[in-house]
């Protein structure tokens, strides 16, 4: 590709520098250290855990002793080898769940920029329909239609998300759209995939990756409600959400068995804030130096 | 600070006549409230299809659940006859319509099942709502003054340590998932203190504000999550006002700060607040879902989990329009209260 009159910026040579900006901060250490921490535990927890998930073994809501760190479960499974097990499920599904917002959500907002045309207040529109109920509620309602599964409640956390990276998206494509190298790209006869894939979309994702960490946190925290309530993971299995309602009964016997998994879920969420603060802040600095 | 040459308003030798086409701006305003409720009244019947759409996929969803298993195919036809449910879903949709906006939310398809004497979801769903709002309106109440108070200060102190004091515990707070934050006051407030009671139930019937002591848990999980996200925005928002023109020309006139910043500082940023409030209380139309199954307080919430729960098609409609409703409200109310409060956008109307 021959250079234009004006060469598009390159914003990924800023990428490792903000990156390593994240470590230089306090808040973005503290976040990155527990973020590994609670991954490894959320991931690679289960094949360390003492004991199965699923494995009766005492008095129902016994407290931490006799080989129990944090004690028995309203049913007398152990507390902590359920810990270990049961983040992975949302940490998954959270994950899925944001790459698929970003994937569904940036889409519409490069077409409904780039268009000009009637597709636009369409796509819109469409958008503005589902953040006119509470999120929850959607996700309630589409797992009331198509069940509690995985990918219902995958899709679900997503349509609840996207529409924020869908306007963010648009907003940019639109300012990055008049720009000089793109008008060069279309008068060079690029087609319209190559324009928005290898001119605009480089230009704006740094506005996309913005609020990663906000929109990964809205996912755990939208996926284990659901499961909290009682609509998505069904029991037996462990899951974070799902332990700390199952073990209200017995929050006066063995508070732990409720309090763990509320510390463990928290601690992620934090830390997933926490980063994506820093990251935020890194690029507010790396965009005002340059 | 210097003004440059550009701001300074260029006056035309023959000034155009403001507003050419005749409409004042009382009139511009009125026309403006029209079309924004004429919009919410669309989006909410978008709503309604929607939802309708979401109860009615699985086809004879309320015959089973009447029926469970001992359905036969003669007897099932014969109960979807009975409710309706063979007739088209365009026409299904249309008779809910009719008989919702006439305040019937029809019957609950359990309680048909289990041979209730009263059926009726309308009966059933006043208390939860009263509950629900009493809930969430102790919660707004706080939340306003909590918010703007702590969002002000934190702006006005920007980078100062009583920032930092007032940012980090809400930016943790805001982040929270509400079960999460309720677990750990139950464990507080009744495991550790034994202050608190962890449940917050309410005789059928029975008002919470006859023992307000049950309101106390529920109102604090909600605030510290919708006043950790207010405070932030309201924040950011002060910074701003703060470094505009008119507040630094206001000190370099030597009028006293305190006056500089309620006058020309707070005033200013509230305005830009009522939108954060309006997110903050239609977040609140969603944290009682979760907050409500916290504390098992029976609100709308809880009938609705309980409905998802036993698939009560019925009640799953009547308390999604509500709650969605609700949020719709919230909307329009915000965005009239920003035409009023800022003058300036009334002429833009026009």
């Amino acid at each position: 590709m021959s250079a234009g009159t004006e060469t598009a910026p390159k914003p990924q040579r800023n990428a490792r520098r903000i990156g390593g900006g994240i470590l230089r901060t306090k808040t973005g250490l503290v976040g990155v250290v527990l973020f590994i921490l609670t991954s490894v535990v959320a991931l690679l927890g289960r094949y360390v855990a003492p004991y199965g998930p699923y494995d009766s073994l005492g008095i129902p809501g016994a407290a931490p002793g006799n080989g129990h760190l944090v004690g028995l479960d309203f049913i007398g499974r152990d507390v902590f080898s359920r810990l270990l097990y049961g983040g992975r499920s949302t940490f998954i599904l959270a994950g899925l769940a944001t790459v698929v917002t970003y994937l569904i959500g940036a889409s519409i907002g490069l077409v409904a920029g780039y268009s000009r045309s009637k597709i636009d207040p369409i796509l819109m529109r469409g958008i503005d329909i589902l953040i006119s109920l509470p999120a929850l509620l959607v996700i309630l309602l589409l797992v009331t239609a198509f069940g509690g599964t995985s990918l219902v409640l995958v899709i679900a956390t997503s349509l609840v998300l996207l529409p924020g990276v869908a306007r963010i998206v648009r907003s940019a494509t639109l300012e990055v759209s008049t720009r000089g190298y793109v008008e060069a790209a279309v008068a060079r006869g690029e087609p319209t995939r190559t324009l928005l894939l290898r001119e605009i979309f480089p230009n704006i994702t740094g506005v996309i990756t913005a609020d990663l960490g906000l929109r990964f946190s809205w996912s755990i925290i939208l996926i284990a409600s659901v499961n909290f309530l009682g609509i998505g993971i069904q029991p037996p299995t462990a899951d974070w959400g799902l332990m700390i309602s199952e073990n209200r009964v017995v929050i006066a016997s063995d508070p732990l068995a409720v309090v763990g998994p509320s510390i463990v879920l928290a601690v992620l969420v934090v830390a997933v804030n926490l980063i994506g603060d820093a990251y935020v802040r890194q690029l507010d600095r790396s965009s005002a130096s340059s | 600070m210097a003004i440059s040459p550009d701001v300074l308003p260029v006056v035309p030798a023959t000034a155009p006549k403001a507003q050419k086409g005749g409409k004042s701006a009382p009139r511009a305003v009125a026309w403006f409230v029209l079309k924004r409720v004429a919009a919410a009244l669309l989006t909410l019947l978008i709503v309604s299809i929607l939802i309708f759409v979401c109860t009615s996929v699985i086809p004879g969803n309320a015959v089973t659940v009447i029926l469970g298993k001992s359905g036969t195919p003669e007897t099932i036809a014969a109960l979807e006859a009975h409710l309706g449910l063979d007739r088209p879903l365009y026409l299904q949709y249309f008779s809910w319509l009719s008989e919702m906006v006439r305040g019937n939310f029809g019957s609950s398809v359990v309680a048909i099942a289990q041979q209730q004497p009263d059926t009726s979801i309308t009966k059933s769903i006043a208390d939860p709502l009263a509950n629900s709002l009493i809930l969430g309106g102790i919660t707004a109440l706080l939340l306003i003054p909590f918010t703007l108070l702590l969002g002000a200060i934190a702006g006005i102190k920007a980078d100062k340590p009583l920032d930092h004091i007032i940012s980090m515990p809400t930016l943790v707070a805001a982040g929270l998932p509400e079960f999460v934050t309720g677990a750990l006051l139950i464990y507080i407030f009744f495991t550790q203190l034994g202050i608190l009671p962890p449940v917050s139930l309410v005789s059928p019937g029975a008002s919470p504000l006859s023992s307000p002591k049950i309101l106390i848990l529920p109102v604090i999980t909600l605030l510290t999550v919708a006043v950790g996200s207010g405070v932030r925005q309201v924040r950011l928002g002060m910074i701003e006002v703060l470094q505009t023109d008119f507040v630094q020309f206001a000190r370099l006139n030597g009028i006293r700060e305190r006056r500089v910043l309620i006058r020309y500082g707070v005033r200013n940023a509230i305005a830009n607040s009522v939108q954060t409030i309006a997110q903050n209380l239609q977040y609140l139309v969603g944290g009682i879902i979760v907050v409500e199954s916290v504390f098992a307080y029976p609100g709308v919430g809880v009938y609705l989990v309980n409905a998802v729960l036993a698939r009560d098609t019925n009640k799953i409609l009547a308390a999604s329009m509500i709650l969605a409703a609700i949020y719709t409200l919230i909307n329009i109310f915000a965005d009239l209260l920003v035409v009023f409060l800022v003058p300036k956008l009334r002429t833009e109307l026009a």
